[in-house]
């Protein structure tokens, strides 16, 4: 509350306490649910998440053991393969769009760079987050951030501090959203200047933490299926994810689109068509780019010795199915301005990258083995659990910040500030979901 | 070949030592940007001659008794007297047996006893964030619960897969040979060496330990394979192998490098403060370059 009692300067003591009042009324009025409650999304994902809620007790009160399928060979499985290793490349989107925004400054994609940071803030939050339930000993998490000894050596101490300083990072890019639903008018000037400076620490860190997760696996050399390792798994990784982000900003606009039709501002819904031709076009060049690696990895490693069999074929789909053809579609919808075309093409590059991911960390992961590793159903149900909380989180926000939504009068006018009670009003036509 | 006294007394000084580098090192970590440089720093731990066990499967019987005594001395359950590939949470060292030809292996058969192979510069030390797993200068690889975050990333680097992992337990710990450690420091060799009734178990200074393998596959070189598995496999391990057959006959993973594994991800380390350090001026310097070309608010591309 301080904060907000600073950036009101020049009021007297009275005025300060009924402008608390006030915003203590609003945040209680906020956190009320909107909408229908009922719906068949909400009953679904409500089940999931106490299911999960009831699953995690167990994990915590009998061990990892109780719950999951991992073994002593398969020590990393569908919560780290998926939610963390598969999660991240996801939220890659945010770093290159603020890249695009922020430091390229093409004005095309500002209406879709707030709702990219949302995602990807929470997408590390929660993902994050879902690292710690896969510990076993998490009461000592905060010791690599305390320096109960740090493992300077470790990729994983790399990767750990990165998410730490990339979410904070993250946090100051999207703050002045959260000032401006507070309705702080200065509050907003001071975090709006850092966000270059957060832009510029948040893509060098993503750039080190997405090759990072590549980089975990440097050492299992002996274990993994040889067509996916090579020493140039971290590069793989970043260029991927720059494909893996933006098709995840494709896939989300599309849904958000529909889901949010009213709280999206009219330069949002008109700017549509040119920001998927344009992300299309992106997308395209940095398959292409990965593709290209791909092939001089194959090359320079020998790996046509592996593909007979199975394998072979595997990797083929993945490579050939999941990535040369969504690059395809990717050239055609740019040259066509096709947006129908760049949908399928995301929702093909994203199972591609699925796939990718998780052959990395778990299907092709001590592929002799003599008891291979198969989730169970409860690591399936936790990783959606993780998901829907996600998307619960996601929309509360975007159904009260401005995230779609133009930026506010005040910040354009100039006009007197605005009490906070005032804010909401133009909210009562949204409808949730 | 028990260690001399003054030789256990001279450890105790190179402790503080480890803890004194410890600290510069993250010194020089905090100014470098969180960047790391593992590769001199291991190769300064393995300048030391730590300790070691030279197994010689030629004369181990497969009597049981190393695992009896590991088990009893670490407070884990008896073992049953069966020969198992792959150690357990509950037992830490296992005999393995393989059958050969009578014309191959006298008696045919072999038995191989395996636990942590206690490397030079371990992977599982390397990968650990909370240096949990440690390297200590007098050999032996320990485990550190106060540290450890139960991340597992250590099991998923082992090239032998030795860490071991509770799943059974809300309090899970991991375990592994420890080299009877806490003999060590009272000038004791493991247990296991120490009950050995075949002598198959040698304890000493791993360069020591290595002449004595030399010595004894250059008098007797019909008896044995030319070969210590150990003195390079992984970048070199404290327990050192001598065997009649070559040694992917009897399990030893083949496809283990003779590289170090830390040395594998040194590139992708090194690579970090160049990033840091390059990429966020240039980046900066982008922006300022495209600011003054299209100024911000100004139309749209």
């Amino acid at each position: 509350m301080t904060t907000i009692e600073q950036n009101l300067p020049g009021q007297a003591a009275p005025e300060a306490i009924s402008e608390r009042q006030r915003l203590l009324r609003f945040l209680r009025a906020e956190l009320k649910p909107r909408g229908p409650l009922l719906t068949p999304f909400n009953v679904i994902s409500g089940l999931v998440i106490l299911a999960t809620a009831v699953i995690l007790g167990f994990r915590f009160a009998y061990g990892l053991g109780a719950v999951s399928n991992l073994t002593q060979e398969q020590p990393w499985g569908l919560w780290k393969g998926f939610n963390v290793i598969t999660g991240v490349a996801f939220a890659g989107g945010a770093y290159v769009m603020v890249f695009l925004v922020h430091v390229l400054r093409l004005q095309r994609y500002r209406p879709i760079v707030r709702v990219t940071i949302l995602n990807g803030l929470l997408a590390y939050v929660f993902y994050a987050g879902a690292l710690v339930l896969d510990l076993g000993r998490p009461w000592n998490v905060i010791n690599p951030v305390i320096g109960n000894d740090f493992g300077l050596s470790s990729v994983l101490f790399l990767v750990a501090w990165h998410f730490m300083l990339y979410m904070i990072a993250a946090a100051v890019e999207f703050s002045p959203a959260v000032a401006e639903w507070l309705g702080m008018k200065r509050l907003r000037r001071i975090l709006s200047a850092m966000t270059l400076g957060a832009v510029i620490l948040g893509i060098s860190l993503s750039m080190l933490h997405q090759s990072g997760l590549g980089a975990l696996y440097l050492m299992a050399k002996p274990k993994i299926q040889p067509l996916w390792y090579s020493e140039f798994v971290p590069i793989q990784f970043l260029v991927s994810s720059v494909f893996a982000g933006l098709s995840m900003v494709i896939l989300e606009g599309t849904i958000s689109r529909r889901v949010f039709r009213a709280r999206a501002s009219a330069a949002y819904h008109f700017s549509q068509e040119r920001i998927l031709v344009g992300l299309s076009r992106i997308c395209a060049g940095s398959m292409f780019v990965y593709m290209f690696l791909q092939t001089v990895v194959f090359v320079h490693g020998r790996d046509w010795r592996y593909m007979g069999g199975g394998w072979g074929a595997w990797f083929l789909l993945e490579n050939l199915g999941f990535v040369a053809v969504p690059c395809a579609l990717y050239v055609l919808a740019w040259r066509r301005r096709n947006t129908r075309l760049a949908r399928i093409a995301s929702v093909m590059a994203l199972f591609g990258i699925v796939l990718n991911r998780l052959n990395v960390s778990v299907v092709a992961f001590m592929p002799h083995a003599a008891v291979r590793y198969v989730p169970s159903w409860m690591e399936v149900v936790v990783t959606l659990g993780v998901i829907s909380a996600q998307i619960w989180v996601f929309r509360w926000v975007v159904n009260r910040m401005p995230v779609l939504d133009a930026e506010p009068a005040w910040k354009r006018e100039r006009k007197e500030e605005p009490t906070a009670a005032e804010r909401p009003a133009d909210r009562l036509l949204v409808k949730e979901n | 070949m028990t260690p001399r006294e003054d030789e256990l007394d001279d450890r105790r000084e190179p402790v503080t030592n480890c803890d004194r580098r410890g600290f510069l090192r993250v010194l020089g970590a905090a100014g470098a940007g969180l960047a790391l440089t593992p590769a001199a720093m291991a190769q300064a731990e393995a300048e030391g001659d730590p300790y070691g066990v030279l197994v010689d499967t030629t004369m181990c019987m497969g009597c049981q008794t190393c695992t009896k005594v590991c088990a009893e001395g670490h407070g884990l359950p008896a073992p049953e007297e069966v020969c198992r590939s792959d150690t357990t949470t509950t037992q830490l060292s296992v005999v393995d047996s393989y059958t050969f030809p009578e014309e191959r292996v006298e008696m045919g058969g072999v038995f191989v006893k395996r636990q942590c192979m206690h490397c030079l510069q371990p992977a599982c030390a390397s990968a650990c964030l909370t240096k949990a797993l440690l390297k200590t200068d007098e050999g032996p690889v320990v485990w550190r619960g106060s540290k450890c975050m139960g991340c597992r990333y250590c099991m998923l680097s082992c090239p032998f897969g030795m860490p071991k992992f509770e799943y059974d337990s809300p309090n899970p710990r991991i375990q592994k040979c420890d080299m009877c450690a806490d003999r060590l420091a009272e000038g004791q060799p493991p247990r296991c060496v120490e009950n050995c009734p075949a002598g198959a178990l040698t304890f000493g200074r791993r360069s020591e330990l290595i002449e004595e393998a030399h010595r004894r596959i250059a008098e007797a070189p019909d008896d044995y394979y030319h070969h210590i598995y150990g003195e390079r496999e992984a970048g070199g391990t404290s327990w050192l192998y001598l065997a009649k057959v070559p040694f992917e006959e009897l399990g030893f993973p083949k496809e283990v490098e003779t590289e170090s594994y830390p040395a594998m991800t040194k590139e992708f380390l090194y690579g970090v403060p160049v990033v840091l350090t390059l990429v966020p001026p240039l980046l900066l310097g982008i922006s300022k370059a495209v600011a003054s070309e299209r100024p911000e608010g100004g139309a749209a591309r």
